[in-house]
This record gives structure tokens, C-alpha cells and sequence, in this order.
């Protein structure tokens, strides 16, 4: 479980998180959702602690202020931590088995034959079998996330981030991600925290939903109230796209006819 | 940014380096890869550079000297000289300033902006002694390697050249650089080479890490990282033979 305790940050004299309080429950997929420039992405990295917070407290399983704590706890936390990158991220000199192992490699005293079967392991979870000898730049978007994914769950992290997954990605893969997102999640029990403006997403796998509005929570929820709400700002979100507005509008006459 | 912002930030990426390695075995292996990067993968411009260093400074030392009252073997010292005083070790550097700093800078840039550098952060891994020590090490061993490979280089080059156009013979030439040799210009010469090494492989590292924005800026920091190299090293050679000679 990750708990934020009014969380600001500032970049200057602009203010790019107010007072965000929210808690991510874990075996859970919690999303942050927001239009483009709203802090999504500076909220997320702001939790794993790559962008320092100006105030307010970011708290992991109940009792570590990640704010407050000495370096060598951070690391030992981060390890804790697994994050798929808006870009994957993944390290270009590298091929993908070698970009798996990487973790394993620095932090593990696991044999090579253990790590291997870790590395096969986990790109059979995310469907990439053939592709150990592949460099990144052999992959085609869809496979450079879910070989992020994979890399991203190596270590058996307690922690998942996932930062914009389905950007570049055409909807038939985006599904096959958040899939897979949804399946770690429970199979592993872990807390999930994905950074989306996706509706598809939200519809799919968000159990926990944040909406964020020029860095302010505006709203949170599950998906299942998401489509009821009265929250402008949120409806102007939800229903900027032709296909949920007709829903919308077909769900509002299905209600009125229901009660004439 | 001011000058003492960036001097500040610099220190305190120096002084971040300094921290217990997350496996010590994965740091020599990657302080290794350096090396060959760094070092084997600069021979091929050295030898280049070096061939043409010291036919010129023969060729143009014989101009120079057209008096029958001076001993041809005067030519051999004074390229020799200048050879291992200044040019392997500075001009050389300069040229690898160029090779090696725009490559560290944009290696790391790239890094940066496709938040590979934040992907090591978050497995836990200290990215800036991870990234910059190593190549900090490598440059610092392997450039005065290729400083004594220079040297020797440009002075057999300039040997060689006396001897196919006549102006002095390979006995002259070496009798000279024999004669005026004073040994403390050796290792002159190898901590100009270490220092610039240290120079090159940090500074560019800097502009590298902290690159910010877009390709565009990778660029700059390259550009930047080259430039702001080649000024320390010649601020940075007149301080040395300030001191040292």
C-alpha cells in the first residue's frame, strides 16, 4: 500500500502538484488519470522519489516515509520497486536478455543458470519467448513495453509502476497490456499505480481512480462509478471522444425511458 | 547557469562517485569495456594524428634550420622535444577531447532523455558511479597510454620523413633526440596526459548527465562538453609547465 499525504511540488514560482492525498491499495491497479500536462507523470515520479516533493508525506506499507529516510534505505526500497517507463527506457547496448538479468546481476546472488530461468520465466509471463538475443531497437513498440514489463518484474517487486503504457500503441496492443498489467497485479498481489488518459484503460483495469485537474485530485473512484459522475472537469475528461459520449447519451435515454 | 553553479554541480557529481559499489564485479567488468572503448577505440586517430605530428615538426624544424653552423642532429632534438613536451601529449589530447568527450557526453545524454538514467535509479543502482566512474578510470589510464603510443609514433614518423627527403639522417635525428633527452620530460608528459584524461572523461560526463529537454540539447551538451574540454586542457597545460618546469 502506498499512502500520499498532501503532497506539493513546485518547479519555480509554478505549482505543479497541490495537496495531493490519495492511498494506492495493494493487488490493486490504481490510475492516475488527467489530460496531458496535468502532473501525472511528475506525481508518479515524484512517489518513486525521482523528482523531489516540496512537502507532505509519501508513505510505503503503512510505516516508511520515503521522504524521511537515509539513502540506504531508499535503495533498499527501490528495490522493492519495478517501473515501466513511458519510453520503456530499456538500455539500447544491451539485448533484451541481458537487459532483464541487468537487476539480477547488481542485487542477487542467484547462479546463471537461476538467472536465466528468472530472465525465460518472466518474458514467457509477458509472451516475448524468442526475443533473449534481440536488441531494442529490433523491437516494435508493443514488444519494448512488455519487455520493460518484464524487466520491471524481475526483481519480484512489491511496487509496479507504469508510466503512460499504452502511449504509441495501437488499441489492440494497448489491450494486450493492460492485460498483462491486470494479470501481474493479481497474480503477484502487488501495488499498481498506472499513468494513463487512456478511458479504455480505466475501463479495463482501474480498480482505483484518480483524476488529476491542473495538479489538483479532482476525483477518485472505481470504474464502475466513473461514467455516473457529476464532476465536470472529469465528464469533459471521460467524454471528450465521440465513442463514450454516444454511451453516455444511450445509457441517459435507456434511464429515462426505464423511468417514463 | 552561472560559472560557480556549474563548478558546484560538478563537485558534487564528483563527490557522488564515492560510494560502495552495488557489485564490485560488475564495475571492473564495465571499467574494462571502458577501456577498450576508450582506449583501443582511439588507436586507429592517435596513429593517424601522430604519423602527420612528427613529419611536420621535422619538416618544418629542417626550414627553420638552414645554417651548415648548426649540427643536423639539432633537428631530431628539437622534435623530439616538442614531440614529448607538447605535442602527444596536448595536441593529441585535443583531438581526442573531440573523439572521446562528445561521446561520453552524448552517450550519457541520450541516457538521460530516454530516462534510462532514471531506470537504473529506480532498480536501486547509483547511477552516476555506475555510469561516470568507470569511464572517469578508463580515461584516466587509457589516454596516457595513448600519449606514449603518440610519441613514439611522431618521433619514428619524424625520422623517417628526415630520412626520405633528405633534409636529416636516421643517425642524426636520433642522436639529437638521444643527446637532449631529459628523462623528467617523460613523466612531464604522462601527468599532463593523466590530468587531461581525468579532465576529458569527467567533464564530459557532466554536460552528459545533466542534460535536459530533447535530442536537440544532447547536441549542445556534446558541443559544449568538447568545447569546455579543450579550454581546461590548454588552461590546464599552462598551468602544469608553470609549475613543473
Amino acid at each position: 500500500m502506498i499512502e500520499l499525504k498532501n503532497v506539493n511540488k513546485s518547479f519555480g514560482e509554478k505549482q505543479i502538484l497541490k495537496n495531493i492525498s490519495a492511498i494506492f491499495e495493494e493487488g490493486k491497479c490504481n490510475l492516475i488519470i488527467g489530460a496531458s500536462g496535468s502532473g501525472k507523470t511528475v506525481l508518479m515520479k515524484s512517489i518513486v522519489g525521482l523528482i523531489p516533493i516540496n512537502n507532505g508525506s509519501i508513505i510505503y506499507n503503512g510505516d516508511t516515509d520515503f521522504i524521511n529516510i537515509d539513502d540506504g534505505q531508499r535503495k533498499e526500497l527501490r528495490q522493492q520497486i519495478g517501473m515501466l517507463f513511458q519510453g520503456s527506457a530499456l538500455f539500447d547496448s544491451l539485448t533484451v536478455e541481458k537487459n532483464i538479468i541487468f537487476p539480477l546481476n547488481l542485487f542477487t546472488n542467484m547462479t546463471f543458470k537461476e538467472k536465466m530461468n528468472r530472465v525465460n520465466e518472466c518474458l514467457e509471463r509477458v509472451n516475448l519467448k524468442d526475443a533473449n538475443k534481440l536488441f531494442p531497437n529490433e523491437l516494435s513498440g508493443g514488444m519494448k513495453k512488455r519487455v520493460g514489463i518484464a524487466r520491471a518484474i524481475v526483481m519480484n517487486p512489491k511496487y509496479l509502476f507504469c508510466d503512460e503504457p499504452n502511449s504509441g500503441l495501437d488499441p489492440q496492443t494497448s489491450i494486450v497490456i493492460d492485460s498483462l498489467i491486470k494479470d501481474i497485479t493479481d497474480d503477484y498481489k502487488i501495488t499498481t499505480i498506472v499513468n494513463t488518459h487512456d478511458m479504455n484503460s480505466v475501463m479495463e483495469i482501474g480498480d482505483y481512480v484518480l483524476f488529476l485537474y491542473k495538479g489538483e485530485k479532482y476525483w477518485e473512484g472505481s470504474r464502475n462509478e466513473i461514467m455516473n459522475v457529476t464532476n465536470q472537469q472529469l465528464n469533459d475528461f471521460i467524454f471528450a471522444g465521440k465513442f463514450f459520449r454516444e454511451i453516455k447519451d444511450q445509457n441517459t435515454k435507456r434511464n429515462s425511458e426505464k423511468n417514463s | 547557469m552561472t560559472f560557480f553553479t556549474h563548478f558546484g554541480r560538478y563537485v558534487l557529481l564528483l563527490k557522488s562517485l564515492f560510494v560502495r559499489p552495488e557489485k564490485t564485479s560488475i564495475y571492473w567488468r564495465e571499467i574494462a569495456r571502458q577501456m577498450v572503448e576508450i582506449g583501443v577505440g582511439s588507436v586507429g586517430i592517435v596513429v593517424i594524428v601522430s604519423c602527420f605530428l612528427g613529419a611536420v615538426v621535422t619538416v618544418q624544424t629542417a626550414y627553420q634550420l638552414t645554417t651548415p653552423l648548426i649540427s643536423k642532429s639539432i633537428i631530431g632534438s628539437i622534435a623530439a622535444n616538442s614531440i614529448i613536451l607538447e605535442l602527444a601529449p596536448t595536441v593529441t589530447v585535443l583531438i581526442l577531447a573531440g573523439k572521446i568527450g562528445s561521446k561520453i557526453a552524448s552517450e550519457l545524454g541520450t541516457m538521460r532523455i530516454s530516462e534510462q538514467i532514471d531506470a537504473l535509479e529506480i532498480m536501486g543502482v547509483h547511477s552516476s558511479a555506475y555510469l561516470v566512474l568507470p569511464k572517469i578510470i578508463a580515461s584516466t589510464f587509457m589516454i596516457p597510454l595513448l600519449v606514449i603510443i603518440s610519441a613514439f609514433l611522431s618521433i619514428y614518423s619524424g625520422m623517417w620523413v628526415g630520412e626520405f627527403t633528405g633534409a636529416v639522417s636516421k643517425e642524426d635525428f636520433m642522436t639529437g633526440a638521444i643527446q637532449y633527452w631529459i628523462p623528467f620530460m617523460a613523466n612531464f608528459a604522462l601527468i599532463k596526459a593523466t590530468t587531461f584524461g581525468f579532465i576529458i572523461s569527467s567533464v564530459s560526463a557532466y554536460f552528459g548527465y545533466y542534460t535536459e529537454g530533447g535530442s536537440l540539447e544532447v547536441g549542445h551538451s556534446a558541443t559544449r562538453a568538447v568545447v569546455v574540454c579543450c579550454v581546461l586542457i590548454l588552461l590546464f597545460d599552462y598551468i602544469l609547465a608553470q609549475l613543473l618546469l
